[in-house]
C-alpha cells in the first residue's frame, strides 16, 4: 500500500501484484526491444561495413573473389597475423594519385547539392499547398506522391527517355505548339540528371516537409501579417523557420542516395558525366577490382558522414524543442 | 435625478448625435457555406471607447474580430474604420492589432522576440523596441522569463505575452480575444485593471471578446450582447443589468427571476401583471407594455427582500415557503418556493453577523419588492 504510492499511476495499473519475477521478466522485455534496433544496425550495416572495409585495403587478384588475402584461421593464429599484415593502404593511395576519383567525388557532391535545391524549390510549394488541403483529400494526396513507387524505378527512369530525347515527347510538344524551332538538347547533359534525381528522389523531399508543415498553426501566418508582415515576409519569418527540420530532413534524404546515385547518370547522364556512383559502378563490374571500388565505397560513406551527422544535430535539436 | 446604477466616466459619445463612429459594423453578414455567423449586423464603436463583445460559445464573436481585422471579408455589408471602408485592405495594412484566442505565439522565437516582432516589423530603432518591450513585460509581469519559447510557459503566461505581443505596437484598435480567460481570478482582477489603465493612458481604442460578464461588466464602457450572429442590446453595463432589453439579455446577464403574465392595467407609467396562478404585480416603470400584452416581468435577486412575516405596505408581496438556501458569506441567497409553485431567488445581503430570527429550510417566508426594482419585458 504505502510503497505503490510513490510509483505513477500507470506504473501501478501495469503491475498489479508487482511479483519479482514479473518485473525482471519485464526489464529484460523492454531490454529486448532495445536491442532490436541495435542488433539490426549491427547485422545490416556495420558487419558489411566491416567486410568492405577489409576488402579495401586487400590487393586484387585474378581469383575467386578477385581479392587477397582471404582472412581464415585455417592456418591457425599465425597464419592469420601474416594474413593481416598483407592489408595496406595502397588502394587509398591509389584514389588520390588518379584524379578521376577526386573529380568524380565533386561532381557527384555539386550535381546532388543542385538537385537536392531544385527538388526543394519544387517541393515545398506541393508539400504546403498538400498541408493547407480540407483534411477530408488529404489522405489522397500523401496517396499520390506515394504512388510512382507502385513502379519499378529503373522503368520510370527509362520513360524519361523517351520524354527527354531529341524526337522525344516533350521535344514534339513543344515544336507542334510552336515556342521553339530547334529540338531541344536535354539527353546527355546535367539538366536530364537533375531532371531524373528531382523527379525520383521528390517524395522524399514533400514527405518530411509536408510532415512539419501539417503540425504547423497557420493562425501564426495571421499573427504574423496582424503585426505587419506582408505575406512574404510571414513566410520568411514564421513559415520557413518552423518548417525548417522538415526542410533538413528533405534535403538529407534526397542528397545522400543523389550522391550515390548510378542509374540516373548511367540512363539520362551519358558517358561524359562523372558521378561517383557510375565509377564504382565500373571498378565492380567492368574492371572486377573489388578493392578499389571498396575504397571508393568507403571514402564515399565518409564523405556522407558529415551531413548525415549535421541532419542528427538539427533532428536533436528539433526534438529539444517539442515539436 | 434616477439613475441607472453608477456611471464610471465622464464618456458617453454614443448618446452624442454629433459624435462620428470610429468603428461601424453596417449590415454585416458572413456566411460559411451556407451557415450563418453573423446575420445582418449593426453596430458602431467610438474612439477611445472600452467595447465588449459577449455571448455564448459560437455566437459570432471571433468571427467579428476577425472582420474587423482583415481575416475575413464580410459576405455581405461593410466594415468602415474612421470613415474609411476596409474591404479589400490586407491585415498587415490595417490599424488594428489582435490577440487571438489561441494566442498564436511563434514557437521558434523567445518571448522577448515575440513582444518584439511587430515593432521591428515597423523599423523601430533598437533601443526603443528593447525598452517598449520591457514595459510590455512589466505589464504582464514576465520580466523573468524572457529568454523563454512559448512551449516552456504555463497557459497563462502565454495568454500574457500574447497580450503583450498586441499591446506592443500601441494599435489605434485593439481587439482582444479572450484575453484574460486563462488566468487565475486575482490575476485576471489585476491585469483588468491595468488594461482599462492602458486603454485610458494611451486613449486607444479597444474591442474585447469574453465570456464572462463580470469581466465585461467591470471593464467596458459599452457592452454588446450577442446571439447566433446577432446583436441583441448595446448598452452600457449598468443598463445591460438593470434595463435588459429582453428576456435573453435579461437571462443571459447575471441572475433574474422572471414573472410571466398579461398586462391587466395601464395607467401612465404604472402596470398591473397578472400571472396565470393570479398572483397580480404593480410596476412603476411600465415601460411600452400596454393592457392586454404578454409580458414578463423581470427582477434581480438582490432587489427582493426575504421576510418571515408579511411586510406591511409593500406594493407587492407574496408568500411561500425557504424551498433551498446557500450562505455564501457576504450575502445569503434564498429559493422560496411560491404558493404557486414558481422557485423565486432572493439575496441579502448580511450586514449583521448575529441575526435575530434567522429564516431555514421550510420555514413559512414572504418576498416583497418595490414597483420599480425589476422591468417589464414585450421580447
Ligand atoms: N472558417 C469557418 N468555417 C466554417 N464555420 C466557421 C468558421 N469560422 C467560424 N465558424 C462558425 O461560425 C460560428 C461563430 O464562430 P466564432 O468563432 O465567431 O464563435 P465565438 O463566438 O468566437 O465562440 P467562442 O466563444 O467559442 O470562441 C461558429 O458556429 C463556428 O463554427
Ligand atoms: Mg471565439
Amino acid at each position: 500500500m504505502a510503497e505503490t504510492a510513490v510509483s505513477s499511476p500507470s506504473a501501478v495499473a501495469a503491475a498489479q501484484p508487482a511479483s519479482a519475477s514479473g518485473s525482471l521478466l519485464n526489464a529484460i522485455t523492454s531490454r529486448l526491444v532495445i536491442m532490436v534496433p541495435y542488433l539490426w544496425l549491427l547485422f545490416f550495416f556495420l558487419i558489411p561495413f566491416i567486410i568492405v572495409f577489409k576488402i579495401s585495403l586487400s590487393q586484387t587478384a585474378i581469383a575467386m573473389p578477385p581479392y587477397v588475402p582471404v582472412l581464415g584461421v585455417g592456418e591457425g593464429i599465425s597464419g592469420f597475423l601474416a594474413q593481416l599484415r598483407e592489408l595496406g593502404i595502397d588502394n587509398y593511395v591509389w584514389l588520390t594519385e588518379d584524379p578521376l576519383y577526386f573529380n568524380a567525388y565533386v561532381s557527384s557532391v555539386v550535381i546532388a547539392a543542385i538537385s537536392t535545391f531544385l527538388a526543394l524549390l519544387v517541393g515545398f510549394p506541393v508539400a504546403y499547398g498538400m498541408a493547407r488541403a480540407p483534411a477530408s483529400i488529404r489522405p489522397t494526396l500523401l496517396m499520390l506522391v506515394i504512388l510512382p513507387f507502385w513502379t519499378s524505378f529503373l522503368i520510370r527512369v527509362y520513360a524519361w527517355i523517351g520524354i527527354l530525347k531529341p524526337e522525344g515527347l516533350l521535344n514534339q510538344v513543344l515544336l507542334a505548339t510552336g515556342i521553339i524551332d530547334q529540338p531541344l538538347v536535354i539527353m546527355n547533359t546535367h539538366a536530364a540528371i537533375f531532371i531524373g534525381i528531382v523527379y525520383s528522389y521528390l517524395p522524399f523531399m514533400i514527405l518530411p516537409l509536408y510532415s512539419t508543415l501539417e503540425k504547423m498553426d497557420f493562425s501564426l501566418i495571421e499573427a504574423a501579417q496582424d503585426l505587419g508582415c506582408t505575406p512574404t515576409g510571414a513566410f520568411w519569418k514564421v513559415t520557413f523557420p518552423l518548417a525548417l527540420p522538415g526542410v533538413v530532413a528533405g534535403c538529407m534524404l534526397v542528397f545522400i542516395p543523389a550522391v550515390g546515385e548510378f542509374v540516373i547518370p548511367d540512363l539520362l547522364g551519358g558517358s561524359q558525366t562523372l558521378m561517383i556512383g557510375k565509377t564504382l559502378w565500373n571498378e565492380f563490374f567492368a574492371n572486377r577490382d573489388w578493392p578499389v571500388s571498396s575504397a571508393v565505397a568507403v571514402i564515399l560513406l565518409l564523405l556522407l558522414v558529415v551531413p548525415i551527422m549535421i541532419f542528427q544535430s538539427a533532428q536533436a535539436r528539433a526534438q529539444e524543442q517539442g515539436r | 435625478m434616477k439613475s441607472l446604477g453608477s456611471i464610471r466616466r465622464d464618456f458617453a459619445p454614443w448618446n452624442d448625435p454629433d459624435a462620428k463612429p470610429y468603428i461601424a459594423f453596417e449590415n454585416v453578414t458572413k456566411r460559411f457555406g451556407d451557415f450563418t455567423a453573423v446575420n445582418n449586423l449593426s453596430l458602431s464603436i467610438y474612439e477611445r471607447e472600452f467595447f465588449a463583445l459577449l455571448g455564448a460559445s459560437g455566437c459570432g464573436k471571433s468571427t467579428l474580430l476577425r472582420m474587423l481585422a482583415g481575416f475575413e471579408e464580410p459576405t455581405a455589408g461593410r466594415i468602415l474604420l474612421d470613415g474609411q471602408d476596409l474591404r479589400g485592405i490586407p491585415p498587415y495594412r490595417r490599424p488594428v492589432n489582435m490577440m487571438f484566442q489561441s494566442y498564436a505565439l511563434f514557437p521558434h522565437m523567445t518571448v522577448e522576440a515575440n513582444i518584439a516582432f511587430g515593432l521591428k516589423q515597423d523599423g523601430m530603432p533598437k533601443p526603443e523596441v528593447d525598452a517598449r518591450v520591457a514595459e510590455m513585460l512589466k505589464l504582464v509581469k514576465l520580466e523573468q522569463f524572457t529568454k523563454r519559447k512559448p512551449h516552456q510557459l504555463s497557459g497563462g503566461q502565454r495568454q500574457r505575452v500574447a497580450l503583450a505581443r498586441s499591446v506592443a505596437k500601441r494599435p489605434k484598435v485593439l481587439l482582444l480575444d479572450e484575453p484574460l480567460g486563462a488566468l487565475d481570478k486575482k490575476l485576471r482582477e489585476e491585469t483588468q485593471f491595468e488594461l482599462m489603465d492602458l486603454q485610458q493612458s494611451l486613449g486607444l481604442t479597444f474591442v474585447v471578446v469574453t465570456h464572462d460578464q463580470e469581466e465585461a461588466m467591470t471593464m467596458a464602457d459599452r457592452i454588446a450582447i450577442l446571439d447566433r450572429g446577432e446583436v441583441m442590446q448595446v448598452a452600457t453595463p449598468a443598463e445591460v443589468y438593470e434595463a435588459p432589453a429582453s428576456r435573453f439579455v435579461a437571462g443571459f446577464v447575471g441572475n433574474v427571476n422572471m414573472f410571466e403574465g398579461t398586462v391587466a392595467a395601464r395607467e401612465a407609467n404604472t402596470a398591473r401583471i397578472t400571472g396565470a396562478s393570479g398572483a397580480e404585480i404593480v410596476v412603476e416603470n411600465a415601460g411600452e407594455a400596454a393592457a392586454g400584452n404578454a409580458v414578463a416581468f423581470a427582477i434581480r435577486p438582490e432587489k427582493i427582500k426575504v421576510s418571515s412575516r408579511k411586510p406591511e405596505g409593500a406594493a407587492n408581496a407574496m408568500e411561500g415557503e425557504v424551498f433551498d438556501l446557500a450562505y455564501l458569506g457576504d450575502m445569503t441567497v434564498y429559493h422560496v418556493k411560491l404558493t404557486d409553485g414558481q422557485v423565486v431567488k432572493a439575496s441579502a445581503l448580511n450586514s449583521a453577523r448575529v441575526t435575530e430570527d434567522p429564516l431555514t429550510w421550510n420555514d413559512r417566508a414572504w418576498i416583497s419588492f418595490r414597483p420599480d426594482a425589476g422591468v417589464v419585458l414585450t421580447r
